[in-house]
């Protein structure tokens, strides 16, 4: 098993599956010449030419829009959003469109194409640039969403995502590209709509998935120095939601904080509380806390910025506070 | 596809039942038809039967919960199937009354006698975790001290109370205490009322005040039926021996037959005479009486309306009927003969709109051609709806009962 990047685990599946499928193509602002805001698609213009790297204009419903088209006449398009705060310029396409064509039509068309998009606060691009907004698009069904939190299921969950016939939006994480972890060699999938156990324990479930969990890992270690042993659920695909493991785990531990980088109200870590209550009510020891961004616009200012965004000793208060 | 099963609506009135046991537990494999859970219902207790078969995926409702007719109580369907839309079919009261922490809330059957205790009112602060336990473990919370946040009980607390010896709760009534003096104190009892006791309180008083009654008395040479019975019993198996009652009920049936307007119900402005003639018949339970209703009567031999009210009889004695053995009956028998008695009068059971009550069969000196000896002589009471029905109609039937009853091979062929 290599130690690489998420960045290199995702670069690694879009190649893949290049290679695999001549009907995959990627689109999208500065992903050809420039090789990818984030670097992603690094020497992918050189290798596939501009037929299948394509740079589009500064142009959101465009790019989704064309995606969709292709992906109706038989294209597997990878259509990138340079953040995921771009999708609101092409939110008709992303809910209203994409996912209701093929329930729309009968089943006579259908959309197999990803949305790369680029999530997440901390690197102080400012309010409108560093939202985490993944609770509004898992909200349409129709529509996949899925959000890794390691380079292992990034890569597999990835590779899955441009095979599935149905319209997917992939979440990453502007901060996580250079996590690094360790991903099996030759090829592998992991299928879309699984939660998984990310670590063992037994005294309180974390729920949480994409950066949520590289932070949840972290407090979970600081959990440990002090006996507390945290059992963490990653649920990586928030829509079709896999909540199996994770009542089986509260069904063990009783106690569960839910850890998001989204805002708290109306947000994943209501949904995943509100599931628990309705399918685990009689395994409730201590009400479910939900730990999640300040409900301001995230400042620009670094200490500001870091104080509304949800940190490693937020998760560790809530944890014990979970255990009162 | 996952199947909610509901609270079933068991009679014209009912509007809620208690859920009083799960048979089947959840993850349990359960085939259409095999008993899912026992209700109580203003009448009796009755099993719910699965519609579907599957695995109980989920119990929407808990034991003791009162539920509303046509709420989900269940949902059934294959192993793994996610059941996301029943939850949030649960209803909102009922969640209340899950939060409301209620020490007693271990589900008791109605029918046990309960002493009221006050003190067991005042709420305590539990997890759900910890009040599941505690209802499982038969422990009183209010006994336990909390040690979660604002002394809210959790699930350590009540491993701890267990493992630290049993403070059980004793909910029986103690008993009476011995003194040394010769006399024994006895106390009063406060005994709650069923729902069956409530339900007949509650119907009992609305026919008393809301039916005008009017009663016609009649006596029946039964020398016919008895040497019938007896004759007839001969080639028959102990368990399938015909009682006279099973005389009475078929003859009540073909009298109706002739007499739709005693087969009927009142409905305000109308008098629904019902195509079917089912006999219902009263019996004695724990703590009350129930209606079974046998069905088609006028139509069955009596081997068979026999053998089918042995069976209803049998379930209601033992709560467990069906709701098919209480719902449709539509003119009703009380008999009383198995007491010795000699007479006496009922009260309609609306809607129905009329009652035959029937007294003992009593070997009796008669007058016959001016001559005194012994005779079977049996009195029977009609209570009649007078809505409904007038004194001749009444007096009608009850002669053409006696046809019936005094010549009882008529209903053998």
């Amino acid at each position: 098993m290599a130690k690489i990047t998420m960045r290199e685990a995702i670069s690694q599946a879009l190649m893949e599956e290049m290679d695999r499928d001549p009907a995959v193509f990627i689109m999208g602002e500065e992903v050809g010449v420039w090789g990818g805001t984030y670097a992603v698609t690094k020497g992918f213009y050189d290798k596939y030419g501009p037929e299948r790297i394509k740079d589009t204009p500064i142009a959101e419903n465009a790019i989704i829009g064309g995606a969709i088209g292709a992906a109706m006449v038989g294209q597997r398009p990878i259509a990138e959003l340079m953040t995921i705060n771009f999708a609101f310029s092409a939110m008709d396409y992303i809910v209203n469109q994409a996912p209701k064509l093929r329930y729309m039509f009968g089943g006579q068309f259908k959309v197999p194409m990803v949305i790369r998009a680029v999530g997440g606060g901390g690197r102080q691009l400012g309010a409108t640039h560093s939202q985490t907004p993944d609770a509004i698009f898992a909200h349409f069904p129709g529509l996949k969403v899925v959000s890794p939190g390691t380079p292992e299921d990034a890569k597999g969950l990835l590779k899955s995502a441009i095979r599935s016939d149905d319209p997917i939006l992939f979440i990453e994480h502007a901060t996580m590209y250079q996590v690094r972890g360790e991903v099996p060699d030759g090829e592998y999938l992991i299928p879309i709509g699984k939660s998984k156990i990310q670590r063992e324990g037994s005294d309180l479930t974390i729920v949480t998935y994409c950066k949520g969990l590289e932070l949840s890992m972290k407090a979970a270690d600081e959990l440990a120095r002090d006996g507390i042993q945290a059992e963490i659920v990653d649920l990586r695909t928030l829509r079709p939601l896999d909540m199996e493991p994770v009542l089986e785990s509260f069904k063990k531990t009783n106690r569960a904080i839910v850890v998001e980088e989204g805002w708290k109200s109306y947000g994943v870590g209501s949904e995943i509380a509100s599931r628990i209550y309705e399918e685990a009510f009689d395994y409730v020891d201590a009400p479910i806390i939900r730990v999640a961004q300040k409900e301001v616009p995230l400042p620009y200012n670094r200490t500001l910025e870091q104080a509304a965004l949800p940190q490693v000793a937020d998760i560790v208060e809530a944890a014990k506070e979970v255990l009162k | 596809m996952a199947e909610t099963i509901n609270m079933p609506k068991l009679g014209f009135d009912m509007a809620e039942g208690v859920l009083v046991r799960w048979v089947k537990q959840v993850g349990e494999p359960i085939n259409k038809g095999d008993v899912l859970a026992e209700i109580e219902t203003d009448k009796a207790t009755v099993e719910v039967e699965s519609p579907a078969s599957g695995v109980v995926l989920q119990f929407i409702v808990e034991q003791g919960d009162v539920v509303p007719v046509n709420a989900p109580i269940a949902v059934v369907g294959q192993e793994g199937e996610k059941v996301e839309v029943a939850d949030g079919e649960k209803k909102k009261e009922e969640r209340k009354a899950d939060e409301t922490p209620a020490p007693q809330s271990k589900p008791e059957p109605a029918t046990t006698a309960q002493v009221v205790s006050p003190a067991d009112d005042a709420p305590v602060k539990a997890s759900p975790l910890a009040k599941k336990i505690a209802r499982d473990k038969n422990l009183n919370l209010a006994d336990i001290q909390g040690t979660g946040p604002g002394g809210r009980v959790v699930k350590k607390d009540v491993e701890t109370a267990l493992s630290s010896g049993p403070k059980t709760e004793d909910r029986k009534p103690s008993a009476a205490p011995v003194f040394a003096s010769p006399i024994t104190s006895y106390e009063d009892e406060t005994v709650q009322l069923t729902k069956l006791r409530q339900a007949i309180a509650r119907r009992m008083v609305e026919s008393k005040t809301s039916v005008p009654h009017f009663y016609v008395t009649h006596e029946y040479k039964m020398n016919a039926v008895m040497a019938l019975r007896k004759e007839v019993n001969q080639y028959l198996p102990d368990d399938e021996k015909l009682s006279v009652n099973d005389f009475i009920v078929k003859a009540v049936a073909l009298t109706l037959r002739e007499f739709p307007n005693l087969n009927a119900s009142f409905a305000g402005d109308k008098v629904i005479r019902h195509g079917a003639v089912n006999v219902g018949i009263a019996v004695a339970v724990e703590n009350g009486l129930l209606t079974i209703a046998h069905k088609d009567t006028d139509q069955k031999p009596m081997r068979l309306i026999s053998s089918e009210i042995k069976g209803m009889v049998a379930r209601a004695r033992e709560g467990k009927v069906k709701p098919d053995d209480i719902e449709g009956s539509t003119f009703s028998i009380s008999n009383l003969g198995m007491y010795d008695v000699e007479n006496f009068i009922a009260i309609v059971n609306p809607p129905e709109a009329a009652i035959l009550a029937v007294g003992s069969a009593r070997e009796v000196p008669v007058v016959e051609n001016g001559e005194i000896k012994p005779g079977w002589r049996m009195k029977a009471t009609i209570s009649v709806d007078h809505r409904v029905s007038d004194g001749a109609e009444a007096a009608q039937f009850m002669q053409k009962l006696a046809e019936f009853l005094e010549n009882p091979v008529r209903m053998l062929v």
